[in-house]
């Protein structure tokens, strides 16, 4: 049971990449899914032109509304966007999305000198935000081509998912495709290089410095239905969550961190149980056996 | 009651939630994201 529970994480995030990439034959044809899964978004970053795909991408559905020439304000993404982010928060990068498994399988690759944080650290934590307002939101909505219509900034020049679910599957079974790799190509493979080799010796570069869609969860990490709570009682400050966080996140000061994944080593690690989960499941379950007064 | 109230912000952001889906589905901008997501999309798989 002990086994089970330290890699549970793990064993869902599996289990969600294969359920919502799971259009086998779009891997075996070099093809996409075209069915009606795809009206709605998976909460993670999950690029619907991935073969397997069987839902679309909210930072790509959202960049698609922004350059869409009817209604530009993205209402049914937003909706998606929200719900999700209420609640689950960022639960979901590290319960739920594709990326975010890769980056955890290559940093169990054993390297002589891991870092807690890249150099920088304090100023490329908020690189996400430039990115999610300047090249989902801005760019997309103000630079058009000539017939008025924006691009997926993000999608086109960042986004490392998109290059590893989506364009290496795709080329690689598509001589037509293969033909027309240029510049961009390699531009987006250099990312997607740098990341996994980063990914190795920090834990999870992408969603600490580079993602939209995790700038745009943390923010409801406060508020989510989801979220921890220190028990004052308990906390003697120790710093044990600190030190068992892979986000060097000081857990007992800051226990819904907008950097802060869920993926809950720090309460696996407090010595005297002070972190507690706030869910709807437990707040309900608490609320039962209090005695009515 | 007290779960309404510990999670009034997030259960206040969950029907906001609701009804932009609703918006937006009046406004057939789920067709604007099917549209988007059933055609190979060439820049985001690096071909610009």
């Amino acid at each position: 049971m002990g086994k089970l529970r330290t890699h549970l994480r793990t064993i869902v995030q599996i289990v969600f990449t294969a359920l919502t990439n799971g259009y086998a034959a779009g891997f075996a044809q070099g093809t996409i899914y075209k069915g009606t899964g795809k009206l709605v978004c998976v909460p993670g970053l999950n690029c619907y032109s991935c073969p397997g795909a069987l839902g679309s991408c909210p930072i790509g559905a959202l960049q698609a509304s922004l350059t869409s020439r009817t209604n530009k304000f993205p209402a049914y993404v937003l909706g998606f966007l929200l719900l999700f982010g209420a609640l689950f928060g960022r639960l979901v990068c590290g319960w739920l999305c594709p990326f975010g498994l890769v980056q955890d399988l290559l940093h169990k690759i054993p390297f002589p000198k891991k870092l807690r944080r890249l150099p920088g650290d304090r100023v490329l934590k908020w690189l996400k935000y430039f990115i999610l307002v300047g090249f989902v939101i801005v760019l997309p909505l103000t630079i058009l081509d000539i017939v008025g219509q924006g691009q997926p900034w993000f999608c086109e020049y960042i986004c490392p998912s998109g290059t590893l679910f989506a364009g290496i599957p795709l080329i690689a079974s598509n001589p037509p495709l293969r033909a027309a790799l240029g510049w961009l190509f390699t531009w987006k493979a250099a990312i997607l290089v740098v990341l996994l080799v980063l990914s190795v010796i920090v834990y999870r570069p992408f969603c600490r410095y580079l993602c939209p869609l995790g700038a745009i969860y943390g923010l409801f990490n406060p508020i989510a239905l989801y979220r921890f709570h220190i028990d004052e009682d308990k906390c003697t400050k120790c710093g044990a969550c600190q030190h068992a966080c892979k986000l060097d996140i000081p857990v007992w000061q800051k226990p819904n961190s907008a950097e802060c994944i869920r993926c809950s080593d720090c309460r696996r690690a407090c010595p005297h149980s002070a972190i507690r989960t706030e869910n709807p499941v437990s707040q309900r379950c608490g609320a039962r056996k209090r005695p009515a007064k | 009651m007290n779960f309404v109230r510990r999670n009034r912000i997030a259960l206040l952001v969950c029907v906001v939630a609701v009804l932009c889906l609703a918006w937006g589905v009046m406004q057939g901008q789920e067709q604007t994201v099917f549209r988007k997501a059933v055609n190979i999309c060439m820049e985001c798989i690096g071909l610009g």
